[in-house]
Formats: C-alpha cells, structure tokens, sequence
C-alpha cells in the first residue's frame, strides 16, 4: 500500500543575500506541519535551484530575498524551470519585494508573494492548498 | 505502462528527471515503483555502494563532499542519497545534508537526492536499496548512502552498502568508548574525522583497541584512517582504502554476502507482501478492527492474534485447495 | 548600598501591600496578563524596589563615570562634554551616488560615516562577477577598486571625518583603500580614523557573509588588529557585533554574551599573535543593537560596560585604563520595523535610540522609517537624523550622566544581564571557545531557536506587533516615494570596471598579486602587500581571488 505522501518543499535563496531568519523560520514552519523541507543554503545560481527542484523531485518552490535582485534572478529561475519542462511546481516568494514587482512576477509564474509579517500559519496553509500534486 | 517504460528507459539514460521521478515513485510506495525496479534489476550490480554512518558533527557531509570532488577528478559519476530522519511528533523531516554537496549540483555526473526516514520501521533499508538500484542502474559508479547515524538504520545500512564507512569525530562529548556495539561491528572503514583536533590520535588507537577485541570477525580487517574533510586531507587515501575493499569484496566475498543479502532482500519481499495482503483482507473482512479491539480491551494479544489468524488464513486455503 | 535594618522593614511592607492594598485592586483589575518578561525571558515583577538592589554596593558595582567598572557611563562628563556621534549607515548605487548621500547627511548634520556597501563587494566579487548580476548596487554602494573608493570620498578630507565601513571578509582591502586615499590625500596614518567591523567570527553563526574558512578568516581578522595597532594607531580595527546575532533572532542575553565571547576569542587571538594587551585592546570596539524592550536594553548596555571592564581586567590583566573601556556604536534594531504602517517605525526607532542615549552609546545609528521596505529615501534618513539631534538637544536627556542609574529596576536588570550572560561566557569557554562552539552548531541553534519563539509569540498574539498582528489597516500611508537603484548603475560599473582595468599597469598588478600569494603562503600580516597591491589599482575580486586560492572557501553548517 502506498506510503504517506509528504509534500516535498525546496526552500532556496538565490544570489547573494545572505539573510536567512525568515527562510529557516518557514523551513521549520513546514517542518512542523508534516512536509519534507529542502534547504539549498545561502548563495544559490539559478542553475543551482532548478537543478536541486529536479533531482529533489519537488512539489514546490520557495524562493527567499531580501536583496532586491529579484528582478534578474526570478525570471532566470522561472524561465531554467520552464526549460527543463518543469511545469508541476508550485512557486512562491518572499522577502523584501516591493509591491509595484509583484504583479510582474506573478505573470511569470510566481504564484504569490509574502511579505514581511505574514504569519508562518498562512503560508503552511497556502502551501497545502496550492501544491500541485504529482501524477 | 506507458509511464513505466519511459521511466526505466530514462533512467536507463541516465535523465536526470527520469531518475528523480523513478525515485519518487519509490518513496511513495507506489505499485509502479515495484515494476520499474522489476525492470531496471537486471542492469544493476555495476555501482560500488558506499554507506557513510556516523554520529551528528562528525563531519559526514563535508566528507562525502571531498569524496565526490576527488571521485570526479577521476572521470566517476556518483549518486548520493542522504538520508534524515522524520519527526515522529509532526510528520516533517528537514533535509539539510544537500548543502554541504551544493556545489556539485550543476555537475552532470552528480546526482543527490535527499530523504526522510518516514518512519519506515524495517522499511527504510527497503526503499533506500531500490533508490540505489535506480542510480546504479542509471550507470553511476559510485552510490553513496549518508544516513542519520542514530539508531536502527545505522545498522540497517550494512544490508545495503557494499563498504560501510564510520566517521567519527574527537572530541565530540562522547568518547569514542561511548560508540555503541553495534557500530563496531558493522564498520569496514573507520574514518577519525576533524583529524587537526588534539585528540585525534588517541581516537585512532581507542579504536584499533575495540576492533582488536572483537576476534569474531573473519576476512576483512577494518581500517582506521584520518581524514581532515574540511581541508581535503586524508581523502585520497580513503578512496585508496574503499577501492581495496571493492577489491576484495569482488574476490568472492562480494558473491557471498550478495547471496546473504539477495536471501535477506527475499525474504523481507515475501514478508512484506504476505502481510500487505493479509491486512488487507483482514480490513475488508472487519476482523482487522475487531481484533484491534480485543487487544486494546486486553481480551488478547497481539502474538496470540497472529497464530489464530494464521491458523485461520491455512485453513481457508486448505478449504479452497479441495473446494477447487 | 541600604542600612540593613531599613531594608527589613521595607521588605515588610512591601510583604504588606503584597497582602493588602494589591489583591484589593486586583480582584476587580486583574492584570493584562498572567506572565511579564522580557525578550530573554527575564520575569519583570510588578514593581521593583530597594530590595531587589539590597546588596547593590555602590562603589564597586556602578562607580563612578569614567572609572572602573564604567557602568555609569565611559567618560567623566559623558554627553555634558561630547554627545554621541551621530553615524548614518548609508550607500547604494554608485560611488558618485553615495558620496552625495555622504554630503548630504554631513550638511543635515550627522558627524561621521559609515559605508553600506552592495553585496558583490562584501563578498569580495568586482561587479563584472558573474555573482554579481542583479546586485550591484542594490543593498550598498559598489566598489570594485581604489578607483570607485576615490569618487566615494571625492571633496571629503579624511583629516576631518571618521569613518565606519562594515565590511569583514574583504576588510582589509576596503581599509587599504581608505589608506591608499588618506596617502594620496597627504594625510598622515596617524590620523586616520574610523572603523572596520572585521569581525568574521559572527558572520559564521549571525551575518553569513563568510568568504573564507573560520582559521584564516580570524588571521585576517587579527592580522588587521595587529597591523592597526602598530601602523594605524587612531583605527578601530574590529567592531565586535552584536547587531547581527540579534538581527538573526537572538534575544538580549544572547546578543550580549555571543558579542563578548568574540571579543574575549579576538583578544585571545592577538595575544597569541605575541602583542601585549594594552597594545591593542584600547581600540578595540563594540556594536549592538537597540531592540524594543525599553529598559532591557539599557540595562544591556550597562551591563556591557561593567562585564567586559572585569574581563579585560581580571581575565587579561590589562593595566592601561584604557583597555577596560567598552567602546560602542548602536544601530536601531532593523527586524522590529514593520512594512505595514511603516510611520510607526519613526515611534520606534526614537524609543529605540533613547534606550541607546540613556544606556551611554558613543555612537548611533538610526533606521529610517522606510527600511522595511527599501534602502532609505532622503526624506525617511532626514527624519532618523532629526530623531538623534531631538533627543540630544530637546528632550534634557544628555543634561546629567547615566539618569537612570539607581532606577531599582534598571540596576536589578543590570545585574540580571551581567548574571545571565556570563553564564553563558562559561558554557562557550566550557565548549572550548567561540571556535568550537560554532563548530558544535551551538550559537546557531540557540538563535534559531529564539527566532521561531519569537515568531510563534506573535502568531499566539502573546506579542503585539501593532500594525501588523493588530491594529492592522486597510488602507496604508507612506510620505515619501521609495527608492529604486536603477539597473543601469550594474552596466555603468562593469564599463567603469573595463575601462580601469585597460588603463592601468597592469604588469605591476601582477607583481603585487604574486607578492599577496606569497606572503598569504608564508603566512604574513598581509596588510602590506595588500595596501600595494590595492594602489596598483587591483580591483577587489582581484585580491579576494589570490586569497581563496590561498584558503579556500566556506560554507555553513545549517542549523533551523
């Protein structure tokens, strides 16, 4: 019989930010709410994440960044993911991202953005709800 | 069916994507899984699998790490699958060995994949043995398996790996005295870590003791060596070491414990099957509830419930045999 | 400090009211909540009395302003003579850009700088790095060469300004560029003053920008300590920090005793250099953070004061009285401002800055309201400015020394700080030093572990986060337009960096890089070949190179 399915998550930071207290909190988050949790470390390519989300098998993505070059590196990773025909994951985003990107990420595929204060409840819940599960 | 040929033919390929699917299937228990691994079994036995165990700290990550490095500079490919444990309280797992490896994971000739223990009582060694068939089959030469180095699977891992490395660390808080029995046993290759330390000598002779007090063993003499994972000193000669004890596995001592381990593989098979399918019947028929009651209102127990549903299960069959 | 028979008695009717007049009160206005304490879980009583500071002796504990053990205050006159130095962390974009923000606080009055720079440059990458994309620029000001260091200081005499520059990995090269420009300048290196934080122990448990291995990150560290105290005798070389470690989730008591267990690593580790204490502790400095709990804080800083005169002089044996002083910088703390309602954080950070006046801070640094959001406009760093020079020159606050000494909670809450950070000096000495406790993982799980509590308590609601976990809006308000470092800045600084690199010589670059591997081989004070080589106009990335060669890199050991 098929064993428990857990939802597999990769948390990632990209780039050279090196804050990772939020990142480590929703990673625990996730934990304690009965998920796999992948954390990449501080200082990832976008090579580096698409390739961990293929080996890892993961459902979803979380992307962690308080630098500002989110500008450069999300379309990167979005457009490596879409290249390697990874079409089954949930992608979400956090950090220090002003509002005025958020609806251009959003068209690339980010499916929502956190910003600081969101309670680690809310993002447990929207991953719950929205991880695609695998065929 | 589709998928499960395109699956095996992938991983055959060694696709990446592929493999990490197959994977999944595996980690999921899937009735696809067993299939697949079905398939890919011939095309197995190719891999050197390496088991790397030992207590938290002990450097495990950071070494298999420079062994991948070293291993690459000599034209390998390398799996790895390291393993962490679940919580038994939440369910989740966080899976961090990934990150001391990271910077191989652009490396076409590397693949890691990162699992939880899931609380597989027995079960883990079972699905970390088809994980590595599926790596082995996709033409890895090495597989190396990290494991949580705390409790069952510590030991479990002799069943999986070909040379099982233990690395320790001096100075940990718990002397080297303090390594549990169990592990002696079970170490082809014992690897003082953080070598730079004070203590690291002692800890080299502290083992040689304990290994030269167990005279049950026979063949193999286990090694004690120092490595310096953070530095990448100690590595070349631990492949030197692995490499030997490949060496002599592949004299006959491999064929001998592959038939131990193809019996013992077997017989979890048949195990695990039989009970599947007994409990299920036994769930379609309402005895598995009922039974469960009995036992939690202390009317039975749990060993004498097994006979007498064995009991029952051989005459249905016996029934059936003359009814046919 | 109390007659003994006098403290009996009050001690009885504090027994009294206990009984009395409270449960009275109570029984109709029960209190708000069923538990008060602090951020290090210090239980805060009610109220605080002389008995609670009974066996507090004067003389011994608080002393005298100037005097050991320095808890009133570092300085006779403390801000009656001097106020703190009002120090704007700031950068972003280019040089050019910077050096106006420079001029621009400068003429709205803050009196010293301190150099944010972008994260290729504090991971030591020239902004042509391909790490570099999408960074340059963004969090700080880029700097590739002594070339961009000199538009940064264009039109600023270095005889007459102070400078803190965070910067740890790359330390040395920023510090020689700031003396290749005081060379060029004809200012002599004595005079030089500033600050380099240099302290890469924190970056393995709190800040992470490590480049380099723990072993040869402390050398570089000590190498700059050692290279200032014989060369450069009016530079910091080190800015001990707690800021970071607190930023990362510590509470108050952590933040307090991981500083001071680097700084007692630090000292340890130029004595083995072979240089006697006096010769180097007396410019040894601090950095903390203020954070939200008012008193706690103060109390911090006092305690730092206090705790780190008796290390310096009974663990170090330090006989020049300047070797006992505390030295600190304070920063707002930058985690407690919020992006809902961001006005709110102008309230903070002036309670902030006030618990980091009344706590006796040399120097301040406060965040603008806007921070959670983006680097600061100049209208939110005007206003964080005007908040240092209101408290300075309205609130009477700077009139008199250490106010709140005698507080019987704010000595109470000294000694508790003193007590319980020491307590955990003992534990990383028992561990085996700062060293081995990283290596354990044991700052880093004790941060984490504050972080999640921290987190949880305001998802329980037991913490209010107003704005944010109440008294949330609808609609929000923010008066200034944020700032946006513009993306051409990243392809004006790789031309920048092209055209340098064309122009110089570049035979001599080569020779001063060779001369760096040598002397990192030999394993010398690299100082000087790194000051030649940064004038033969070697970019960053150049010498960070050479040195990763030399050591190799880093990476950390996860704990959540």
């Amino acid at each position: 019989m098929p064993a428990a399915r857990k939802i597999r998550v990769l948390i990632a930071k990209p780039g050279l930010d090196s804050h990772d207290r939020g990142a480590k909190i929703v990673a625990r988050a996730l934990r304690d709410s009965g998920m796999e949790v992948i954390y990449t470390g501080l200082r990832q390519t976008p090579e580096q994440i698409v390739e961990t989300t293929l080996q890892e098998d993961v459902d979803v993505v979380g992307l962690s960044i308080l630098s500002g070059a989110h500008t450069t590196l999300f379309p990167k990773i979005m457009k490596l993911l879409k290249n390697e025909g990874i079409d089954d994951v949930l992608v979400f985003a956090g950090g220090i991202i002003p509002q005025e990107d958020i609806p251009a990420l959003k068209r690339i595929g980010i499916k929502e953005i956190f910003g600081p204060g969101t309670p680690t409840g809310t993002l447990v819940k929207f991953v719950q709800e929205n991880a695609k599960r695998k065929k | 069916m589709a998928q499960i040929e395109q699956l095996t033919k992938g991983v055959l390929k060694g696709h990446r994507r592929s493999i990490a699917k197959a994977i999944t299937l595996i980690e999921n228990n899937e009735p696809d899984a067993r299939k697949i691994v079905s398939k890919l079994y011939p095309k197995t036995g190719n891999a050197h699998v390496i088991g790397v165990t030992g207590p938290t700290g002990s450097g495990k990550s950071t070494l298999i790490e420079k062994l991948i490095r070293e291993l690459r500079k000599r034209g390998k490919t390398v799996g790895v699958v390291a393993v962490d444990p679940t919580s038994p309280f939440t369910g989740g797992a966080f899976l961090g060995d990934r990150v001391r490896m990271q910077e191989h994971s652009t490396d076409e000739g590397v693949f890691i994949r990162s699992m939880a223990t899931r609380n597989a009582l027995g079960g883990l060694a079972k699905t970390t043995n088809d994980v590595i068939q599926v790596l082995d089959a996709s033409g890895k030469d090495i597989v190396i398996v990290e494991t949580v180095g705390a409790g069952q699977s510590e030991v479990e891992i002799v069943r999986i790996a070909h040379t099982v490395l233990v690395v320790l660390a001096p100075g940990l808080g718990d002397d080297i005295q303090a390594i549990k029995a169990g592990i002696m046993e079970i170490g082809d290759i014992f690897v003082v870590n953080k070598a730079d330390r004070e203590n690291a000598n002692k800890a080299v002779s502290d083992i040689q003791a304990m290994l030269e007090m167990n005279t049950e063993r026979t063949g193999w003499k286990p090694s004690v060596l120092k490595t310096t994972a953070l530095t990448g000193e100690g590595i070349t000669e631990l492949l030197a070491r692995t490499d030997e004890h490949k060496d002599y596995l592949k004299m006959g001592a491999l064929e001998t414990s592959r038939k131990e381990k193809v019996k013992s593989e077997l017989a979890e098979a048949i195990k695990q099957k039989i009970a599947e399918s007994m409990i299920e019947d036994l769930k379609r028929t309402g005895d598995w509830e009922e039974l469960t009651q009995k036992i939690l209102a202390r009317e039975t127990d749990p060993y004498t419930a097994a006979d007498t549903l064995l009991e029952k299960a051989k005459r249905n069959q016996q029934r059936t045999r003359c009814n046919g | 400090m109390f007659d003994k028979r006098k403290l009996a008695n009050i001690q009885e009717e504090n027994e009294k009211w206990d009984k009395t007049t409270l449960p009275i009160w109570t029984r109709n206005h029960p209190e708000r909540k069923s538990n008060f304490h602090t951020t290090s879980e210090i239980p805060i009583r009610r109220l605080y009395t002389p008995g609670d500071v009974g066996d507090l002796d004067y003389l011994k504990d608080s002393g005298f302003p100037g005097e050991f053990p320095f808890t009133r205050g570092l300085h006779a006159t403390m801000y009656r003579g001097r106020l703190w130095t009002m120090r704007q962390f700031s950068g972003f974009g280019t040089a050019e850009q910077t050096n106006q923000r420079f001029k621009y606080l400068l003429k709205e009055g803050e009196t010293g700088l301190s150099i944010a720079f972008d994260y290729p440059t504090i991971m030591g990458y020239d902004s042509d790095h391909p790490m570099s994309t999408g960074e340059v620029g963004q969090c700080g000001v880029a700097v590739s060469s002594l070339k961009d260091m000199e538009v940064l200081f264009d039109g600023i005499p270095l005889n007459r300004v102070s400078t803190s520059m965070t910067i740890n990995g790359p330390a040395a090269m920023l510090l020689a560029m700031y003396v290749a420009i005081g060379d060029k300048q004809g200012v002599s290196r004595n005079k030089l003053n500033g600050t380099t934080q240099n302290d890469n122990l924190k970056e393995f448990f709190a800040q992470k920008l490590c480049i380099f291995p723990p072993k040869p990150a402390l050398k570089l560290s000590t190498d700059i300590i050692e290279y200032c105290a014989r060369h450069l005798p009016s530079w910091n070389p080190v800015s001990i920090s707690g800021y970071h470690i607190r930023e990362a989730g510590s509470n108050a008591v952590q933040e307090l005793a991981f500083t001071l267990a680097d700084g007692i690593a630090y000292v340890e580790s130029t004595l083995e250099r072979g240089l006697k204490v006096d010769e180097f502790a007396p410019r040894l400095s601090f950095f903390f953070a203020s954070h939200n709990d008012f008193f706690e804080e103060i109390a911090k800083f006092r305690a730092a004061r206090r705790i780190w005169a008796k290390v310096m002089k009974d663990r170090f044996n330090a006989q020049n009285p300047r070797s006992l002083w505390m030295r600190m910088h304070v920063q707002t703390s930058g985690c407690t401002l919020t992006a809902q309602q961001p006005v709110n954080n102008i309230m903070r950070v002036a309670f902030q800055s006030l618990a980091a006046v009344l706590g006796g801070t040399q120097s301040l640094h406060t965040n603008s309201f806007d921070e959670a959001l983006a680097l600061p406009c100049e209208d939110a760093v005007r206003v964080a400015l005007r908040t240092q020079q209101l408290i300075a020159y309205e609130s009477g606050v700077t009139d008199t020394i250490d106010p709140l000494g005698g507080s019987y909670y704010t000595e109470y809450l000294t000694n508790e700080m003193e007590d319980r950070a020491m307590r955990y000096i003992d534990r990383v000495d028992a561990m085996g030093g700062v060293a081995s406790a990283i290596e354990k993982g044991f700052f880093q799980k004790e941060i984490a572990d504050s972080a999640y509590k921290y987190q949880k308590e305001i998802e329980r609601k037991q913490r209010t986060l107003v704005g944010v976990n109440d008294y949330t809006v609808e609609r929000d308000w923010i008066p200034c337009k944020l700032l946006r470092v513009h993306p051409t800045v990243e392809e004006e600084q790789i031309s920048k960096l092209q055209k340098m690199k064309k122009e110089r010589d570049n035979k001599k670059v080569n020779e001063a890089l060779d001369k760096l591997h040598n002397d990192a081989d030999k394993e010398r004070n690299l100082m000087p070949a790194i000051i030649e080589a940064v004038k033969a106009y070697a970019t960053l990335g150049e010498i960070t190179e050479v040195l990763r060669n030399v050591f190799g890199e880093y990476c950390e050991l996860i704990v959540v």
